[in-house]
């Protein structure tokens, strides 16, 4: 069927720079980031919307990538995990995340680092249970999310003491 | 109608490395010209953290600092062979093997430096990178320099073969006998739990383990293995089935929405402290723990609910429905 | 303990900065162009005979461009048994006469898109005889039940014994000398692993005829040997390349993905790409097995455990995999980390129409473990003894004999249960409390080999 179906030029925001894809309508965010443009950070853990492995923001809200047919986001802005930093630029949600051993298998990780830094630019000092909250759709098999957890708060204090952000 | 606290506990052992044996795992060491050493094996890196465990271990027997170790798993043209990451077998095999690898290298390594130096190698040392003479810090070589020389003016190689085999036991199939580990790792793991005896859910506390597992190469990592196997034990008991009906397949989970893991929402407090006592065959006293931290949490609930409500639920996952289903058998007794 | 210079510090991962920003590459992250995507047909009944497989619907798509069936596959059979001396191979890589549980590969559709693949699946025509399947293992090991495995039974087979057993001392005067009997059964359901990262595996065919295989097995040389068998080519063929995995926990160990999509790419000349999705990761991949376990123990009344039976029934599903290995395993570990003077203990290996279990982290420990533990809670609760005690007073020493006969070293049981202990604010019982694992002084006898 999706060979047959015409294809779309989508253009948007991608990590503050304009992007097009040309893609079959029915092509999800995710494929198009991974498959089209690829950016792998975002990663395919389940494709049924369950596991938050491939959230990403889209105008700066929370999304499963997923869920998310890429001709929706024409015309809008979409950030990835390789948007907020990088090797030798790491964003301090990314520093925390490293230094408290937050990752293991690492699929989790840019799901859970985008669920992070919603939350953070929201919220710049949330309580423990807040984090868990904001947590709630991204699932990590490895870590028992503690370590997870303790790089938000350690974040969240790097970032409020005007650490780089 | 009323939440109940209660208490449990659960001890284990846990075999360290294939049972019976027969699981061989090789490593190979190289120096290249200015002093970097690579590590080849053919391990996999389940996201334990087998690759910064297997630098360390490198740079401990080689005596050289960690960035100068180069870690290289996972190519089977380049690496020689190894059984596989399972087994809680993989740092106690490959960890075995780097360090006979390492110590074949380190050997030719002050052989070389002994000829530079003038020394005997008996008389020389390896640490942080620099070759001294026991006795006389002042005579230092830097392994930097002794790599060079051995590439371009005396012509010899700095590497190391290495193989961790515990070779393969048969089991008496009259008796059973057999050797079923290479060490053992114990835990003991205590665990509070509320259950509400009105709609049979059950909540876990708090789990507080005391796990000995030999030398810890990475205590962090050793942590991580320790949150993640409690979480997920705690799933384990409470949770998860692929035939919720078991034996019949209704039900058979195909999404996250059917077949539920914890989330960051579900945690209990969660302690521990760890022991160790190095075995006599590990890497520098290494035991496995990959594979331990989920079992102990198990029963620990199972019987923290039996603490709480004096009923022994024994078929997993410990449901609502079952904990309803055996109160009430208690109430008909 | 001696100190060490950089083993025993928690030195940061050296692949983390790969992972915090996405960087690390794993297999789904492998692309090559031209590459194509496979999708499998799988068995929509648990138990049948194959009648007709009709692919011409699938292979008239557009975009399809190669259907692999069990004719295609050189050496039919899923050997990972076979390198540890486990037969008979039980188990087609895809199923040709008949099916033995739901979600059995049958045939493979290639495509050029991974959409165009999956509506070619769903274009195959299966024409099966459905039978009744077997199901519980307990009717499995009855004389009725019909005979799923060709040797004609249902259970694996032990050196012509359809259990492996554990013999020690004596376990009928055990239990007549003891003062209590205390039993229990112990039920396990099967448990997907849930590695956040699903099987993939992508296969190029390179110009002097190898194939690089990138694989998320957590067994590299493993893989490439028994695909090697499977595709009937030496292992100078094949190039496993891997070692970066997204969750293993052992499922990822039943070279599942390799062999067909290597046929795949061999048969088109392409590169292919098998990424499974979530649903066939919880359906169709292997599970922890259930394992139902009875004990009887025969008890005295200072808490001394002098007998242990145990009946242990492993439900491998369909065929194989690792469970004929892990039950040898749980054997040992039924008996738990005790000192018990006579043991009988009965394990057995048994087929079902299920999908197939296979090795999961603890394979057949964490089964006994809760078994073991939750017994001994029992015990404690039928003599009334506190449940610190009851295990102290049992634990095995250093030195101690256990019923593998393998004397017991490396022993911290005790020292783990004072830890513990400690680490609650839990007093534990004066008659206990200074128990270490070298000491035999405590209440059970050192039992010498």
């Amino acid at each position: 069927m999706a060979t047959q179906l015409a294809t779309h030029i989508v253009t948007f925001q991608l990590n503050g720079r304009p992007h097009a894809v040309t893609v079959a309508p029915l092509t999800t965010l995710r494929t198009a980031l991974r498959e089209d443009l690829h950016l792998h950070a975002t990663k395919a853990g389940c494709g049924q919307g369950g596991c938050g492995s491939c959230t990403v923001l889209l105008d700066n809200e929370l999304v499963l990538s997923c869920l998310v047919p890429v001709t929706l986001v024409d015309g809008r802005s979409v950030t990835t995990l390789e948007g907020i930093g990088g090797p030798g630029r790491l964003h301090p949600l990314q520093e925390a995340f490293h230094d408290h051993f937050a990752a293991q298998c690492g699929y989790c990780t840019a799901g859970m680092i985008m669920a992070a830094k919603w939350l953070l630019d929201r919220n710049p000092n949330p309580t423990r249970a807040e984090i868990q909250m904001a947590l709630a759709g991204n699932l990590c098999r490895c870590t028992g999310y503690v370590p997870i957890i303790e790089a938000i708060e350690d974040a969240a204090r790097r970032m409020s003491k005007g650490v780089k952000r | 109608m009323s939440v109940m606290r209660g208490r449990g506990i659960a001890s284990a052992n846990y075999p360290t490395g294939m049972n019976l044996g027969g699981d061989p795992t090789q490593a190979l060491v190289f120096c290249q010209p200015t002093g970097t050493f690579s590590v080849k094996l053919a391990s996999t890196d389940l996201g334990q953290g087998l690759k910064t465990v297997i630098g360390q271990i490198a740079a401990e027997a080689l005596g050289v600092p960690l960035e100068s170790v180069v870690v290289d798993t996972g190519d089977t043209d380049s690496a020689p062979h190894d059984m596989g990451t399972f087994a809680s077998r993989a740092t106690h095999r490959a960890g075995n093997a780097v360090i006979m690898a390492a110590t074949e290298a380190k050997k030719v390594l002050l052989e070389v430096a002994a000829e530079e130096m003038e020394a005997a190698p008996e008389d020389l040392e390896v640490r942080d990178g620099q070759v001294s003479v026991k006795g006389t810090p002042q005579r230092t070589m830097s392994v930097f320099d002794i790599a060079l020389a051995a590439h371009f003016k005396q012509g010899r190689t700095i590497s190391g073969r290495g193989i961790y085999l515990k070779p393969k036991s048969a089991i008496d199939p009259e008796t059973g006998a057999c050797d079923p580990d290479s060490t053992e790792a114990h835990v003991t793991t205590v665990a509070d739990v509320e259950v509400d005896t009105e709609t049979g859910e059950v909540t876990v506390l708090r789990l507080a383990s005391a796990y000995e597992v030999g030398r810890q190469v990475n205590p962090q990592m050793v942590q991580g293995q320790i949150t993640g196997g409690a979480v997920m034990g705690m799933a384990h008991t409470l949770m998860e089935s692929v035939f919720p009906y078991y034996p019949a397949l209704d039900h058979h989970p195909g999404n996250f929405g059917e077949y539920v893991i914890p989330t960051a929402v579900d945690l209990p407090e969660l302690h521990h402290v760890v022991l160790e006592y190095p075995s006599s065959n590990g890497p520098y006293g290494v035991k496995g723990v990959g594979e331990m931290t989920a079992n102990s949490p198990i029963p620990a609930i199972v019987n923290a609910i039996h603490d709480a409500v004096g009923v022994f639920v024994t078929e997993l996952p410990v449901t609502p429905e079952k904990v309803l289903r055996a109160l009430r058998a208690k109430e008909q007794l | 303990m001696k100190q060490l210079g950089i083993v025993g510090q928690s030195v940061k991962r050296s692949d983390g900065i790969g992972h915090v920003t996405g960087q690390t590459e794993y297999v789904d992250d492998v692309f090559y162009p031209g590459m194509l995507w496979l999708k499998m047909v799988r068995s929509p009944v648990s138990r049948g005979r194959i009648r007709r497989v009709d692919t011409s619907r699938a292979e008239r798509l557009p975009g399809v461009t190669a259907v692999v069936t069990a004719k295609d596959v050189p050496n039919n059979w899923y050997t990972i048994l076979c390198l540890i001396g486990i037969e008979p191979n039980d188990e087609p890589v895809l199923a040709d006469e008949e099916v033995m549980y739901e979600g059995e590969p049958i045939c493979a559709v290639v495509a050029e898109t991974e959409d165009i693949a999956r509506e070619a699946a769903s274009l195959v025509k299966l024409e099966i005889d459905e039978q009744e399947p077997v199901l519980d293992v307990e009717y499995a090991l009855t004389a009725d039940a019909p005979a799923i495995k060709k040797w004609g039974n249902n259970t694996f087979m032990y050196d012509g014994m359809n259990h492996r057993r554990l013999r020690f001392g004596d376990v009928d005067r055990g239990f007549e000398e003891a003062d209590h009997i205390v039993e229990g059964t112990y039920q396990m359901t099967p448990i997907e692993h849930v590695p956040m990262e699903t099987h993939v595996c992508v296969v190029k065919p390179e110009p002097n005829g190898r194939l690089t295989i990138h694989s998320n097995t957590q067994a590299l040389y493993f893989t490439m040997d028994n695909t090697a068998i499977i595709l009937k080519v030496p292992s100078n063929r094949l190039r496993l390349v891997g070692g970066t995995v997204g969750g293993g926990f052992g499922g990822k160990v039943d070279v599942i993905t390799e062999p067909v999509t290597s046929i795949a790419a061999m048969k088109t000349g392409r590169p292919v790409k098998w990424r499974w999705t979530r649903e066939e990761e919880f359906r169709r991949s292997s599970v922890r097995g259930a394992c139902k376990m009875e004990y009887r123990d025969g008890v005295m009344k200072d808490g001394r455990i002098v007998a242990r039976k145990v009946r242990s029934i492993h439900d491998a599903g369909a065929y194989h995999r690792h469970s004929p290995y892990g039950v040898q395993k749980n054997m040992a570990n039924l008996p738990g980390p005790y000192s018990i003077p006579n043991v009988w203990v009965d394990c057995y290996c048994v087929y079902t129409n299920r999908q197939p279990s296979s090795a999961m982290r603890g394979f057949a420990v964490t089964e006994a473990t809760f078994a073991v533990e939750v017994q001994m809670d029992k015990i404690a609760s039928v003599i009334g003894m506190d449940p610190w005690e009851i295990r102290m007073v049992n634990a095995y020493r250093n030195g101690h004999m256990r019923p593998v006969r393998k004397v017991v070293e490396d022993a911290t049981l005790l020292e783990t249960l004072k830890a513990a202990a400690q680490l609650v604010g839990h007093e534990l019982p004066a008659r206990v409390r200074d128990m270490h694992s070298d000491d035999y002084a405590g209440v059970a006898e050192p039992v010498q080999p």
